[in-house]
């Protein structure tokens, strides 16, 4: 089949689907791939590099959309502003199209896909299961979100990051506070703290303190019993009382940090209102305000989605290209996520894709089948179970009840009955015998402790030598007048002899090999 | 030679071979162990063949020169990854000699004891004869499954333990009756008789038991072959005989007890046979993705480590891959690298089976560490690699009280930052028990061959 990547055509776009090192990876599942000249030139790609893997550069939009099976794009299709149509109506009827879609916000999108019996996946509808991890676009470009948050915080803020004592004056360290530690806010705390600042962190979802806390960020505790967890990893809408508490931390927070990060976002539903006017007013002149979900709306209430304003002293950065600017990277991890999709798609490597709803990272990515609307998937389940799991240890390291006295004492009885049956019932020259067996099984079991489990192979093997012994038995029954007894010790010499030859000579083999 | 010279010469070998054994503390006494262990077997011979007890020395000499050069070639040629099989045969050999001596000790018409003397002269007899048959078989058997020869699966019959229990009995019986014809000279049919069922259930006490238990199956017979040794001193009245074979008897008891523990078993279960005894509920199922890599990425992960933690297993052995891994330990080492080796006490096929295995490919001994030493520092280790192991590393021992292996000890790997498993397949191990750790997210598995996977590993980091 025919993968088409066409120029993305929305204003700031600069990603494309697919890079030379991914369309190679396509080439070899069986796929030919072409690519619309120049759309690897904002990501700083240039199509002789995409030639040289064995691309086919089309030079116009309309040509490639509609000889292309398969159309790998970044932004959902939209209205092109130089063929002055629309990129639907480029897609073939019955064809293919895999780009991020949000359903849930583009109905009349999914509706005119679905007229044209397209198949559609959405790279943002990719289930939250470790398997489609490799796949999972939104983390690997949330990921870049939340680095380049701090780097165009950084840009606007008039501070060092980094705390220093120079000749002239002290600098104190810039204080960061992120807020939502999902992938973005992650990757935003790993940026501040690595650039020196003190970087503090929320998130409803008591199960990233530790996350928090391993990117030696501080985990702002709120005093309040709430879980924020929903399903597939994702925050949910929390209770007025726990709102209310949660915007008090961040008035107080407010007054302190120089810089605020909001990643706070919940699945199909407008941005949660964190940073009010009146905490934004509260803040230091010149601090920023990153506010990654400006596309959604805004975690605070004064952000311009796209523009940079400065309101109070204090800058709000509202962009929603952040992964475009860095292009070149973003393009890099998008087109590997698209790649991977592929590889799932085709099983059997022969070029041709298999749509299989059985597979349950496909199922949930497909959110149109030949026409035929299929999101949302059955909802995924959480992969792990935290509460679950807490309880387990306990069971193993329970005591083992202690056993009963009389089954603590019933060998010792026994073994007391029986010695005492022996010892009135033997001859006494079976006693000297027994008295030796005795003091040599204790003797046994003080020198056997001693030796070094390392060497627990000679140790048989050298045992193995010596319970060649029984040759002794053996000798003395040689010379025995009777045919028979004879035969018998003479075989019996043979057997022993051989244990003791080999079993010291290769206990001496290997200790030799034991070399420091 | 004087009877007392005589006794004082088994004193000598007495000492000498408890010296040998005491050698084995540590590997720079050991070797000197082994030459005491040699000049006791020697003082012991030369003693009783001088005795004037002996007069036959044309068949003595041959057997012992005919035994001396099979024992010296079997010990020449072996590799050291067949030390379990030669083990194991080596014990059936005792186990026979103490057969046929006690056969020829009872068929000896000169010995002339009356009342309970008689008696007791012919328990000993008895019972020499039993553990010796059943040490044979058993070994026999165990040597049978080691060298693959058997299928290394348990055999479970129905109704075994009852099979067991009839064995016993059947013996007990044909006791009885021995000891009441011998008052009339007879006795040779159910002796014969008992050999038989001896012989059947040393067979099928091995056969019950799995490849993976076979360190305790092991280190049981070395006990049992001991412990024919002394019931054969008992009956020819031979201290010498009784010491060491109380010796060996116990340094086999003792290892089976280290071995059982290191697996959380329980020693009659073992015997017994099978899994499975105690667990109530169904263990947890092992769900999840692994993540395959390949030799290249391995040798860059281990370049990027500072602590490199090798554990060995079953499989390394099989594959033969002791030489590589010792190149690539060496390798590493040069880079700076600190690399260690963790040895679970039941790893391979037979206790210590990985230390001579290393020690074979020259990987020096102070960098092989017992479980007990590393389990504690499993957080200080970048890059840890499981060769051809499974259910030593499996962390349901720990944390799931319904797996068969619940309450092993086991290396805990998957504390350090990255495991790297290599393994043939996704098969299970040997308790057939599924495990997380191949699934964890800090677990990478490298899939083939151990020892070609590890020469690519070897090239990629020298390339």
């Amino acid at each position: 089949m025919k993968i088409g990547v066409p120029k993305e055509i929305h204003p700031g776009e600069k990603r494309v689907a697919t890079t030379p090192e991914a369309a190679e990876q396509l080439i070899k599942l069986g796929f030919t791939v072409s690519i619309e000249s120049g759309a690897g030139v904002n990501a700083d790609i240039s199509d002789a590099v995409y030639q040289k893997v064995g691309v086919e550069i089309v030079n116009d939009a309309k040509t490639l959309w509609e000889t292309a099976d398969i159309v790998m794009k970044v932004r959902a299709p939209e209205q092109h502003p130089e063929l002055g149509i629309n990129e639907i109506d480029l897609l073939p009827t019955g064809g293919c199209l895999i780009s991020f879609i949000w359903p849930a916000q583009n109905e009349e999108l999914m509706n005119k896909l679905a007229a044209k019996g397209a198949t559609v996946l959405a790279m943002d509808s990719v289930p939250r299961i470790s398997r489609a991890q490799k796949l999972d676009a939104l983390s690997s470009m949330a990921n870049i979100a939340g680095y380049r948050a701090i780097v165009e915080a950084a840009q606007h803020f008039g501070r060092f990051f980094t705390g220093q004592i120079t000749a002239a004056g002290k600098i104190p360290p810039a204080k960061v506070l992120v807020i939502g530690a999902g992938v973005a806010g992650l990757a935003a705390i790993g940026a501040a703290k690595s650039m020196g600042a003190i970087v503090r962190s929320f998130d409803t979802r008591p199960e990233v303190k530790e996350q928090i806390e391993s990117m030696d960020a501080e985990f702002l505790m709120l005093d309040f019993k709430e879980e924020g967890s929903g399903t597939g990893g994702y925050a949910k809408t929390m209770s007025k009382e726990f709102i209310e508490a949660e915007m008090a931390l961040f008035a107080q927070q407010a007054l302190e940090v120089d810089i605020i990060v909001t990643t706070a976002l919940i699945p199909g539903k407008p941005a949660p209102k964190l940073i009010t006017e009146a905490m934004v007013k509260s803040m230091k002149p010149g601090s920023v305000i990153v506010d990654l979900a400006a596309e959604q709306g805004g975690n605070c209430e004064l952000t311009e989605k796209n523009e940079v304003v400065v309101k109070n002293g204090v800058t709000l950065i509202g962009y929603t290209n952040l992964p475009s600017r860095l292009a070149n990277q973003s393009s890099q991890l998008y087109a590997t996520n698209l790649r991977h999709l592929l590889t799932d798609l085709t099983p059997e490597k022969n070029g041709v894709i298999n749509v299989n709803m059985d597979d349950e990272v496909i199922r949930g990515t497909t959110v149109i089948k030949e026409g035929k609307i299929t999101w949302p998937p059955p909802p995924p389940t959480l992969s792990v179970a935290p509460a679950a799991k807490a309880e387990v240890p306990k069971t193993v390291t329970a005591e083992k009840p202690a056993p009963s006295p009389l089954k603590q004492f019933l060998p010792f009885l026994v073994i007391g009955a029986l010695l005492f049956w022996v010892g009135s019932a033997a001859p006494t020259a079976f006693m000297s015998h027994f008295t030796v067996f005795v003091l040599a099984c204790f003797i046994g079991y003080q020198v056997i402790w001693n030796v070094t489990p390392a060497l627990h192979t000679p140790l048989m093997s050298v045992t193995n030598a010596i319970s060649g012994i029984i040759v002794i038995g053996a000798l003395v029954q040689i010379s025995s007048p009777t045919q028979i007894v004879m035969i018998l010790a003479g075989l019996g010499i043979l057997l022993a002899s051989i244990n003791i030859a080999g079993g010291f000579l290769v206990t001496r083999r290997m200790l030799e090999m034991f070399r420091k | 030679m004087s009877q007392s010279l005589v006794t004082m010469s088994y004193i000598v070998a007495t000492i000498l071979f408890i010296l040998s054994l005491s050698g084995l503390s540590n590997q720079e006494t050991s070797r000197r162990g082994n030459y005491f262990g040699m000049l006791g077997m020697a003082i012991a011979i030369f003693a009783t063949v001088l005795s004037g007890a002996v007069t036959s020395y044309a068949i003595l000499f041959s057997a012992l020169a005919v035994g001396g050069l099979i024992g010296l070639f079997a010990a020449k040629k072996v590799e050291m990854t067949q030390m379990p099989e030669l083990v194991a045969i080596m014990h059936s050999l005792v186990g026979m000699a103490a057969v046929l001596v006690g056969y020829a000790n009872f068929m000896d018409p000169s010995t002339n004891l009356t009342g309970v003397e008689k008696t007791i002269h012919e328990v000993e007899i008895y019972l020499g004869i039993l553990i010796g048959a059943v040490t044979f078989s058993g070994s026999v058997i165990a040597f049978g499954k080691l060298s693959e020869k058997i299928s290394g699966k348990p055999l479970l019959l129905p109704a075994r333990h009852w099979l067991n229990l009839g064995l016993l009995l059947g013996t007990v019986y044909l006791g009885y009756v021995f000891l009441h014809q011998t008052e009339n000279g007879g006795g040779l049919y159910p002796l014969l008789g008992m050999a038989v069922l001896a012989l059947l259930f040393g067979i099928h006490m091995v056969m019950a038991i799995g490849g993976a238990d076979m360190p305790v199956v092991v280190s049981m017979l070395n006990s049992y072959s001991g412990w024919a040794a002394s019931a054969t001193g008992f009956m020819l009245n031979n201290d010498l005989l009784i010491v060491t074979g109380a010796l060996v008897g116990s340094s086999g008891a003792i290892l089976s007890y280290i071995m059982c523990r290191a697996m959380n078993r329980h020693f009659l279960s073992v015997i017994a046979g099978g899994f499975g005894t105690a667990s109530g509920g169904e263990a947890a199922v092992v769900e999840g993705e692994v993540h395959p890599i390949d030799a290249e990425e391995t040798a860059r992960l281990l370049l990027d480590a500072k602590n490199i933690m090798i554990i060995p297993g079953y499989g390394m052995a099989v594959a033969q891959a002791q030489h590589t891994v010792n190149e690539i330990t060496k390798f590493l080492r040069d880079k700076g690298k600190k690399v260690g080796f963790g040895i679970h006490p039941v790893a391979g096929r037979m206790p210590g089976h990985m230390n001579v295995l290393l020690a074979e490919a020259k990987v020096p001994y102070d960098i092989v560490y017992e479980m007990d030493e590393i389990n504690e520092d499993w957080d200080k280790v970048d890059v840890s690699i499981v060769i051809g192991a499974n259910d030593i590393v499996n962390p349901s021992a720990l944390d799931d009280p319904n797996s068969p292996i619940a309450g092993m000890p086991v290396l805990e790997c998957w504390k350090g930052d990255t495991t790297i498993v290599m393994k043939r397949s996704m098969a299970s191990g040997y308790a057939g028990v599924g495990n997380p750790l191949f699934v964890k997210d800090n677990t990478r598995m490298l899939f083939g061959d151990a020892n070609k996977m590890l020469q690519e590993v070897l090239k990629a980091l020298k390339g």
